[in-house]
């Protein structure tokens, strides 16, 4: 680690503006520390040849004067979204060695904006899972370490991209957030993320998990960098039908510092049995944060959701099971295929071989809630109680600004923990999975440790475009929380 | 007009709906910019989004959804302001995304009728159930490779109308005339070209027999059947089978079954049991299409006359029969071609002329109207020799023979070969002396009473001024000589 990759965005944008070093001298320190820390497998593909290129591109750009809101800035790609030229795995086997002709638009836009790729970031496959376990390249291994020095899940899906951040290989990294996949792998690595609302950002060149959930957005090491990136990243596309008609604001001016006033609700719905008490009591000091910085903190109810949970998972396989079809042996990726093999032969084998254990259950539960005679009592039901989750934010939104939670039950697990029993794995998007299914933002920021010294998250959820907001209030929390730990090793 | 089919144990009834497939005419894909030329070299027409690649998004192309606004108006149908995009999910290989972006519980068009015109000049009205958009699949080329299946996805995601008929159909005559009058609509409209052949419109009928007026019975679907003949062929086959099946103490069985015209008989695909569940749902990449009444009001605005309102203004305004009516506004071109002829003229004069000679010799010729070689304007000229006393319509005749043969203008044939009609009484007076001098035996029997040997004179009259002589001029004249 080198005080070039221990930066935040906002920082290194400053250091960039006055000449204090080049794009290329910022990038080749991070291609160093991705090299370095190459055990971690944050990676899927680095691209370091690629990125040099771009940030000498970005210098002269500087030279000339062209600024983007993101110049120069070295970042991690998730590898679920398709980048031109650069090989797009979405974690499967079934896409290996797949190189998209296009580049996404949340891609091209930071692009443009003139952010750098590192590499595309590992995540679990077509982005299913909450510990990065279910990539075929291997899972990624959290720079935070237990106090026994076991190895633990950086969350997920996004796992690659956190431990990327939160390890210094990248000064920023883009997540998609299905049901929790920026928020709680942020909290698990000790960083912020955040899933703005649905139609912010588009979903054209992102493979496909659930299309009516999925949703890009940064993950970073301040808020103020989430602002940042998000800016960049945002913004209306006529080639996503579900992208929203609307502007984008100026993230990083909403963080006033200033919520007196304000109204933050608490969930009681959300203060599940068995909580652990250092979540409970990180929820506690982060109620008390806000109301010292000025906030009123009023106790609010969503009782619809208990139900949040199954209904995401009706909802998301259901989706799956369908965008999924698309991978089949015929035009792209994998092909399994013998002498006189039948097409059908070609679909089993393809998929068979291509697609790893979780991804397939998913696919088997998505087709089985869809299939005649079960649509009514799974489907069906899943879009009514979705709605009423949606109805009990707004509801609650008619008097609060925005609404605080713990984003995970408990801290980063070991690596082998939960994987047999899948329920148990998706118990750990219990916090996330209620904004997701109403299509709201919400952020995780790092607020304190375990009692085993690993990081802990808070999220905030806000009204739908109102990411200003929680931009606002998380950076209050955040300033208060003063949360300064860094993975072993990279203290400094 | 009822169709029974006598089975051994006594009479049957057909119930017949259709369901069709109408490709829209409209410069792109229903959902991607790519372009829907027919006949490109294979793959050539293809985006992205069309080939499925990861992370592709439909987005809806407003030209398609005007042309099925239209075509729902065209059929008197309720135009849905709010309608759904659903997954059809299915595999197969010249399905890229593994399923069919298409319209379920919720389609753009509902219910509306069809006029059908029978051949006896009677009509007959059958109910729409629906129309909704679809996207049409690709192709696969089984014939390409000995071992390989080729893929061409130029059609994948063309739009495509399904137009769903009530169960009111009960004779294989109504089928056709369903589908020649659905295909007159959608050509007015210039919503699809209606070409069966090409596939640009294909049909899929489900048939079922009943004792008269009894409970519907069990119904199996005739998939893809590509022309008018042959739907009218199957349906007429099916419901035998259907009816020797329950009569043999067998019962029908929900399938889907495939027209062999060249067997003369249908036969299984599929069984109920094989059929796909297809899970249908609504696709969230695509927001519900909404638009409102003033949308609506536009394309309303654009509507051409359909053959229904032009059949009836030839009835009212030219005196038409409804069969004349009919069988002229059953294709655009050859209603446009007959208001050429008919502009200015006598309306029933041009009809008769352009269904019996026109059309004839067009089907003889086997071309259409549209390359007929007598233009409406030539043949509005002939007419016209006619009724100005130019030529007789015996003369005419021979002058459309040569203007079929060449394309020439009447007035030049008639100029060139010197068909002009002889109205000079002292010619016509020369020729009926010399036919007089030459049969004074017969002259004397029409003067003893036999009257009708007049008509011999002027046949003769006629024959020796090679026809040009007026018949009116040439009988009232000899009537004058002979009985005068």
């Amino acid at each position: 680690m080198t005080d070039l990759t221990n930066l935040t965005l906002a920082a290194a944008r400053d250091g960039l503006a006055k000449g204090d070093y080049t794009s290329v001298e910022l990038t080749e320190a991070h291609i160093a520390a991705m090299a370095s820390q190459r055990d971690l497998n944050a990676f899927i593909t680095e691209t370091p040849e690629k990125a040099i290129e771009m940030a000498r591109a970005s210098d002269a750009k500087r030279a000339k004067g062209d600024v983007g809101k993101m110049e120069g800035l070295p970042i991690a790609v998730k590898d679920l979204f398709c980048t031109e030229g650069v090989q797009t795995t979405a974690a499967s086997h079934i896409l290996e060695g797949f190189i998209p002709q296009y580049e996404s638009t949340v891609t091209a836009n930071l692009f443009g904006n003139g952010a750098v790729m590192l590499g595309k970031s590992n995540l679990d496959e077509f982005a299913m899972g909450s510990a990065n376990v279910t990539s075929y390249f291997g899972n990624v291994i959290n720079p935070w370490k237990a106090a026994d020095g076991k190895n633990l899940v950086p969350g997920g899906s996004s796992g690659g991209s956190a431990a990327a951040v939160a390890g210094r290989m990248a000064l920023a990294a883009t997540g998609t957030d299905t049901g929790g996949s920026i928020r709680q792998p942020a909290a698990f690595c000790g960083i912020v993320g955040l899933k703005p609302t649905y139609g912010r950002c588009s979903r054209w060149g992102v493979v496909a998990f659930a299309s009516s959930l999925d949703q890009a957005g940064p993950m970073t090491r301040s808020v103020r960098d989430a602002a940042i990136m998000l800016g960049a990243m945002a913004g209306h596309d006529p080639k996503d039908s579900t992208s929203a008609p609307m502007a984008v604001p100026d993230f990083e001016a909403a963080l006033t510092g200033d919520i007196r006033g304000m109204k933050i609700g608490i969930p009681k719905e959300y203060r599940v049995d068995g909580m652990p008490d250092e979540i409970a009591r990180l929820w506690d000091d982060g109620v008390a944060m806000l109301r010292d910085a000025g906030a009123s903190v009023v106790d609010i109810s969503l009782p619809h959701t208990k139900y949040a949970l199954p209904t995401y998972y009706i909802v998301a396989p259901a989706e799956a099971s369908s965008n999924l079809a698309r991978y089949d042996g015929v035009r792209f990726g994998l092909r399994e295929v013998a002498e006189g093999d039948s097409l059908d032969d070609l679909y089993m084998k393809t998929r068979a071989a291509g697609f790893g254990k979780e991804v397939q259950r998913r696919i088997m539960i998505g087709t089985y809630v869809l299939s005649a005679g079960y649509y009514d009592a799974y489907y069906n039901k899943a879009l009514k109680v979705r709605r009423r989750i949606y109805e009990d934010f707004a509801n609650a939104f008619g008097t609060v600004d925005a609404v605080l939670t713990p984003t995970a039950p408990s801290a980063a697990f070991a690596i082998g923990e939960n994987q047999d029993d899948p329920v148990k794995m998706y118990l750990n998007d219990v916090f996330t999975v209620p904004a997701s299914l109403a299509g709201l933002p919400g952020m995780s920021l790092p607020t304190g440790l375990s009692a085993s010294g690993l990081p802990l998250g808070l999220q905030l959820i806000g009204k739908p475009f109102d990411e200003e907001t929680v931009l606002r209030v998380g950076g209050v929390l955040e300033s208060a929380a003063g949360f300064t730990a860094k993975p072993a090793g990279l203290e400094g | 007009m009822t169709y029974i089919i006598e089975g051994a144990t006594g009479p049957w009834e057909i119930v017949v709906g259709l369901e069709v497939h109408c490709q829209v005419i409209s410069k792109s894909k229903l959902f991607s910019g790519a372009s829907t030329t027919f006949g490109n070299d294979a793959n050539s027409n293809v985006s992205l989004v069309d080939a499925a690649m990861p992370g592709m998004l439909p987005v809806i192309n407003a030209e398609c959804v005007r042309q099925a606004v239209k075509t729902g108006l065209g059929l008197k149908a309720k135009i849905n302001l709010e309608s759904v995009f659903s997954r059809k999910n299915y595999f197969y290989a010249d399905l890229p995304q593994g399923y069919q972006i298409s319209q379920f519980d919720k389609p753009i068009v509902g219910e509306g009728t069809i006029i059908l015109d029978m051949p006896d000049g009677s009509t007959k009205a059958v109910g729409i159930e629906r129309l909704h958009l679809e996207q049409d699949a690709g192709k696969s080329m089984h014939d390409q490779d000995p071992k390989y299946s080729h893929i061409d996805l130029n059609r994948s995601g063309v739009a495509l109308m399904e137009i769903v008929s009530k169960p009111d159909i009960r004779t294989p005559e109504e089928a056709g005339a369903y589908l020649t009058k659905l295909r007159a609509i959608v050509r007015y409209l210039g919503t699809c070209d209606g070409n069966m052949n090409e596939g640009s419109m294909r049909c899929d009928a489900n048939v079922s027999v009943r004792r008269p007026g009894a409970e519907f019975g069990t119904r199996c679907e005739i998939k893809n059947v590509n022309s008018i003949r042959f739907v009218m062929q199957a349906i007429e086959i099916e419901a035998k089978r259907q009816v020797e099946l329950i009569e043999g103490g067998g019962e029908v069985v929900q399938q889907t079954r495939l027209y062999d015209p060249r067997a003369g008989e249908t036969r299984a695909m599929r069984s109920k049991e094989m059929a796909h569940d297809y899970r249908y749902f609504p696709d969230p990449d695509l927001l519900p299409l909404v638009f409102d009444q003033a949308f609506v009001s536009e394309i309303e605005k654009t509507l051409p006359e359909l053959p229904d309102e032009k059949k009836a203004r030839f009835m009212r305004e030219n005196g038409l029969s409804a069969y004349d009516a009919g069988v002229l506004v059953a294709d655009q071109e050859k209603s446009e071609y007959y208001e050429v002829v008919a502009k200015g003229r006598d309306g029933k004069l041009a009809a008769n002329w352009v269904i019996t000679n026109l059309f004839g010799a067009l089907n003889k010729a086997g071309v259409d109207v549209a390359e007929s070689p007598v233009s409406a304007e030539n043949l509005g000229k002939l007419l016209d020799l006619i009724l100005n006393d130019t030529i007789s319509g015996r003369i005419a005749k021979d002058v459309f023979e040569i203007m079929i043969e060449t394309g020439d203008d009447p007035d030049k044939i008639v100029a060139e070969k010197g068909l002009t009609q002889i109205t000079d009484t002292g010619a016509i007076e020369t020729a009926i002396d010399e036919v007089i001098a030459a049969n004074p035996d017969k002259v004397q029997e029409i003067r003893d009473g036999k009257d009708r040997m007049l008509g011999w004179f002027v046949g003769q009259v006629m024959k020796s001024t090679g026809g040009k002589a007026n018949p009116g001029m040439v009988n009232q004249m000899l009537r004058d000589k002979i009985l005068g």
